[in-house]
């Protein structure tokens, strides 16, 4: 099994190597298999779509956690200019969960902040996994006081399974930090758009989430409760995921049906990860896009807006 | 709902639960869940449900919390008429819909919030009320939308908003729906800070999740009652997570008053004579005695 592919990729994955083996012959030696590798490669292309035609929702969910997936910081690299990474929340720590700083968008400057997972086994465990403690939201918020000082507007991007659920994060108030943000972001004086580009784990995620526009790439989830959770509560039993994820309706595209999410963006064939720079193309574009729509609000109507926005969130009789 | 329940409560509560609910019937006489004193429902009520002999604060209903909160006049329900729906017709090992009608039927209510405008010692106030027996006192949209109502109220009068929370969290059977909760209950919230209206927060056993990280931790007084379990995570989760014996005391509101989480703790029965003064000061109202002295003279 090839640990880049998931359980349902890997007939794309046996394929794959198949190609590749074919190249290293081709390679060594005279004779000319250029034409077979074509035509494999076309098959991979088209079993992949078909693949990726038809996705549960549990698959969505695994494919949002892909371990080649691009985080925070590797769309920071290819989209923004100028990025200066900025530390600490001034009161305990510097939280290598959350990664914030100011870039330039094209020409104008903004403010980013977002989750960062870890690639190799020793980054992971100093970004924690992607979970922030309390010194990360309070961090964040630091920064997003500072984007309405000076004018800056905000993009967050979400990616966490959630927030640490440790005894050090309970003594620090892990619950009143996140609180916290909710209540700050829902008032300030500059554009906020967020982004889940991965998971987006309950409070955890939202705490750097209250937004004017909400846009999530294809193969992204968000949830109240991670579908694992949900099903051992739920269902007494953690193998239930895949029907927990379907039930509560956690993928982009179930979310924008049901009016959360403001712009979908389309991920490459099989996934970010199988093309960064063009998922990177295509969201850049649209957070252009956003942004621009957003500048065209004047402060009040930007203000106002977010507050309807938050006060019609709900389904009730 | 009760296994999810036992997540957030640590098994030596639990247990002495169970037993209380087996061995006492029904009727005139209680077991007390912690130090197992049998006591007269008369005078336990009398007491405001906490147990005269070791001082244990016992789970009470929304309803029976503003009653003891409020003066008895004046009273008016806010946001009664909002009802649930299940817009995701969610069904896991049972139907949402079922779930729902469950509640209502043991509880009495449409969902887990209980609002009122009304006056405490004839101070006007809004006093919203969490009931735990309606699926775990979980927030969904019913909660949050009679949350906000009532905060708006607050804020259109200028009179002062009191929760008592009792909560595990996020109602997961309304998913996003249920998550966007603590970003609207937190956004009026701060309309009120940002005009001046009081907000006090109480949290009675138990605040965890979602209510926690949103509306709980928000008061201008963050107040608990003695030894509430209040928290982030669960207790289970974290010991999952971490695998290490957690503290002694830990999540229980002395452990939170001493991490600076809390401005304090008060007795059931101090509530209304204490919360009162406190707003009172806020409002630039004079205190209660004066009040009387003057109306006497």
């Amino acid at each position: 099994m090839n640990p880049n592919y998931l359980d349902f990729e890997q007939p794309i994955a046996d394929l794959q190597a198949k190609i590749d083996e074919l190249r290293l012959v081709s390679s060594s030696n005279d004779f000319n298999i250029t034409e077979e590798i074509a035509k494999l490669e076309e098959k991979s292309a088209s079993l992949t779509e078909q693949v990726f035609s038809n996705l549960s929702d549990w698959q969505i969910t695994q494919l949002s956690r892909h371990p080649l997936r691009p985080y925070t910081l590797d769309y920071i690299k290819n989209i923004f200019t100028d990025f200066d990474e900025l530390h600490g929340d001034r009161h305990f720590a510097d939280d290598a969960a959350i990664v914030g700083g100011i870039a330039r968008l094209d020409d104008e400057p903004v403010m980013i902040i977002g989750q960062q997972k870890g690639r190799d086994v020793r980054e992971k465990v100093r970004r924690n996994f992607g979970m922030p403690r309390p010194e990360g939201y309070r961090k964040a918020l630091r920064l997003m006081e500072m984007a309405e000082r000076f004018n800056l507007p905000i993009l967050t991007f979400i990616d966490t399974p959630g927030a640490w659920p440790g005894i050090d994060a309970e003594e620090r108030g892990q619950s009143e930090a996140i609180a916290f943000n909710l209540a700050v972001m829902s008032r300030l004086k500059t554009p906020i758009i967020s982004t889940v580009i991965g998971e987006g784990g309950s409070g955890g995620a939202l705490a750097i989430g209250v937004c004017d526009r909400l846009l999530m790439l294809e193969y992204s989830v968000y949830s109240v409760i991670s579908p694992e959770g949900c099903a051992s509560i739920l269902w007494k039993s953690s193998e239930k995921a895949s029907e927990a994820a379907k039930a509560m309706g956690m993928t982009a595209g179930r979310l924008q049906e049901l009016g959360f999410v403001d712009r979908l963006i389309d991920e490459p064939l099989g996934g970010s990860h199988r093309n960064p720079r063009l998922m990177a193309a295509n969201l850049k574009l649209a957070l252009q896009e956003t942004l621009d729509e957003l500048r065209g609000l004047t402060q009040e109507e930007l203000l106002e807006q977010r507050y309807e926005r938050l006060m019609n969130f709900g389904s009730f009789e | 709902m009760s296994n999810w329940l036992e997540k957030i409560v640590p098994s030596l509560v639990r247990v002495q639960r169970k037993t209380s609910t087996s061995s006492v019937p029904e009727g005139l006489w209680k077991k007390c869940p912690k130090c197992e004193a049998v006591l007269y429902r008369p005078e336990l009520e009398k007491n405001l449900d906490v147990c005269p002999k070791c001082d244990h604060h016992m789970r009470i209903s929304a309803r029976r919390r503003l009653d003891v909160f409020l003066d008895a006049e004046n009273r008016a329900e806010i946001g009664a008429n909002v009802e649930p729906s299940d817009r995701l017709k969610f069904k896991d090992s049972k139907r949402y819909k079922d779930r729902l009608v469950a509640a209502q039927k043991e509880t009495g209510e449409k969902d887990a919030l209980i609002a009122m405008s009304g006056t405490l010692d004839g101070m006007p106030v809004v006093a919203v009320a969490f009931e735990f027996n309606f699926m775990g006192g979980s927030m969904g949209s019913v909660v949050g939308e009679r949350f906000v109502r009532a905060a708006q109220h607050a804020l259109k009068e200028r009179i002062p908003l009191i929760c008592f929370a009792a909560s595990g969290g996020a109602r997961m059977q309304e998913a996003l729906f249920s998550l966007m909760q603590m970003a609207k209950t937190s956004a009026a919230l701060e309309k009120l800070k940002q005009n001046g209206v009081p907000y006090i927060s109480v949290m009675t056993d138990p605040v965890f999740g979602g209510v926690s990280a949103s509306l709980a931790m928000l008061g201008d007084l963050n107040v608990a009652e003695p030894n509430a379990l209040i928290g982030f995570a669960g207790p289970r989760v974290i010991e999952q997570t971490v695998r290490e014996k957690l503290p002694e005391g830990f999540q229980r509101s002395e452990f939170l008053l001493s991490h600076g989480a809390l401005d304090m703790i008060l007795h059931r029965k101090q509530m209304r004579e204490r919360l009162g003064s406190i707003l009172r000061k806020l409002s630039h109202l004079p205190e209660i005695k004066e009040v009387q002295e003057e109306a006497e003279e």
